[in-house]
C-alpha cells in the first residue's frame, strides 16, 4: 500500500547554530498544520517506527506548553518540551524546544507552511543557543539512525547549491 | 578531538553564503579566482579572503602554478560533515515520510466524507 514515492527533505546548516529543514507534502497547508499540532495526529508520525510515543501534550496557544516523550525498544525514554510563542494557522508556528538531556538549554523553532497548488512546503528552522548544543542534538539523532546506511556526499553538495540558488 | 576541531573548522567555513556559493561553483569543476569573483559584486582581495578560509578548513586546494592557481573542491571535510549529519537526517527523513503517508491517509478519508 505504501509504494508512494516520498519527496526529498533538504537539510541546510544555515549557520553555526542553526539547522533548517524543508520538505514538500502533497496536502493543503491547513491539513499539514493540523497534522503537526493535534496530539491524535502527531502520535501517528512523529516518533521513529520502533519507538512508542508515550506522551504527547499540546496546549496550542501563545504561552501554552508542549511535552512529547518517546520510548525505544529497550525502554529508554527521551523527552522534549517547550512553550508556544506564536500560533498562526495554517502558516506559522514558533515555539521553544528543550531536549531533556540538555535541560538548561532552549532552542527556538520556527515552522512555516507555504501552500502552492494544494501542495505544502514545510520549513522548520531550529536555532540553538550554541554550536555545542546543536551538535549534541544532531548526535542524539545519529544514535537513532546509526544502523542505517549513510547518505552520500553528492547530496550535501547539491544542498549547498540549493542554499545558494535559494 | 582532532576530528571535532576539523568539523568546527568546516562549519565555520560553511557558515557564510558567499563561501557556500564558491563551493557550489567548484563542485562543478576547477576555477580561477577571477572566475570565482565574477558572479559576486566583490573585489578580488575579498574573494581571496574567503578562499583562504576555505583553504584553511581543507575545503579547497589551489594549484601551484604561480599565475593562476586554479581552485578545486576537496571532498573529505564535506564527507565528514555528511557522516556527522546522516543519522539526524535519517531520523527526520523517516519522520517526514510517516507524515507524508499519514497526510495521504487523512485525505483519502476526507474525500469519502460527505462534507467535501
Amino acid at each position: 500500500m505504501t509504494s508512494t514515492t516520498h519527496g526529498a527533505t533538504t537539510f541546510t546548516l544555515t549557520s553555526d547554530t542553526e539547522i533548517t529543514m524543508t520538505r514538500e507534502f502533497a496536502a493543503p497547508a491547513a491539513l499539514v498544520f493540523e497534522a503537526s499540532t493535534r496530539p491524535e495526529h502527531v502520535r501517528r508520525w512523529w516518533g521513529p517506527r520502533d519507538h512508542e510515543m508515550i506522551t504527547c501534550d499540546i496546549d496550542l496557544r501563545p504561552g501554552g506548553s508542549w511535552r512529547w516523550v518517546l520510548r525505544d525498544r529497550e525502554g529508554n525514554e527521551v523527552g522534549f518540551h517547550g512553550v508556544y510563542q506564536e500560533i498562526n494557522p495554517p502558516s506559522r508556528i514558533v515555539h521553544t524546544e528543550c531536549f531533556d538531556p540538555v535541560p538548561d538549554d532552549e532552542s527556538l523553532v520556527t515552522v512555516t507552511f507555504e501552500e502552492r497548488d494544494s501542495r505544502t512546503l514545510m520549513t522548520s528552522a531550529s536555532r540553538y543557543s550554541s554550536k555545542e548544543v546543536r551538535d549534541i542534538v544532531i548526535q542524539s539523532g545519529m544514535e537513532a539512525g546509526a544502523a542505517e546506511s549513510l547518505d552520500r556526499l553528492a547530496e550535501i553538495v547539491v544542498e549547498l547549491g540549493q542554499t545558494v540558488a535559494g | 578531538m582532532i576530528a571535532t576541531d576539523q568539523l568546527s573548522l568546516t562549519f565555520a567555513a560553511l557558515a557564510d553564503p558567499t563561501r557556500r556559493a564558491i563551493l557550489a561553483r567548484l563542485s562543478r569543476g576547477e576555477a580561477t579566482v577571477t572566475e570565482l569573483a565574477e558572479p559576486f559584486a566583490m573585489s578580488l582581495p575579498a574573494v581571496s579572503k574567503h578562499l583562504k578560509v576555505l583553504e584553511r578548513a581543507g575545503l579547497i586546494s589551489r594549484g601551484r602554478e604561480a599565475q593562476w592557481r586554479p581552485c578545486r573542491i576537496e571532498v573529505e571535510p564535506l564527507e565528514e560533515v555528511d557522516d556527522w549529519m546522516a543519522g539526524y537526517r535519517r531520523l527526520w527523513e523517516e519522520r517526514f515520510d510517516r507524515l507524508d503517508d499519514y497526510l495521504r491517509e487523512l485525505q483519502q478519508k476526507e474525500d469519502g466524507a460527505p462534507d467535501r
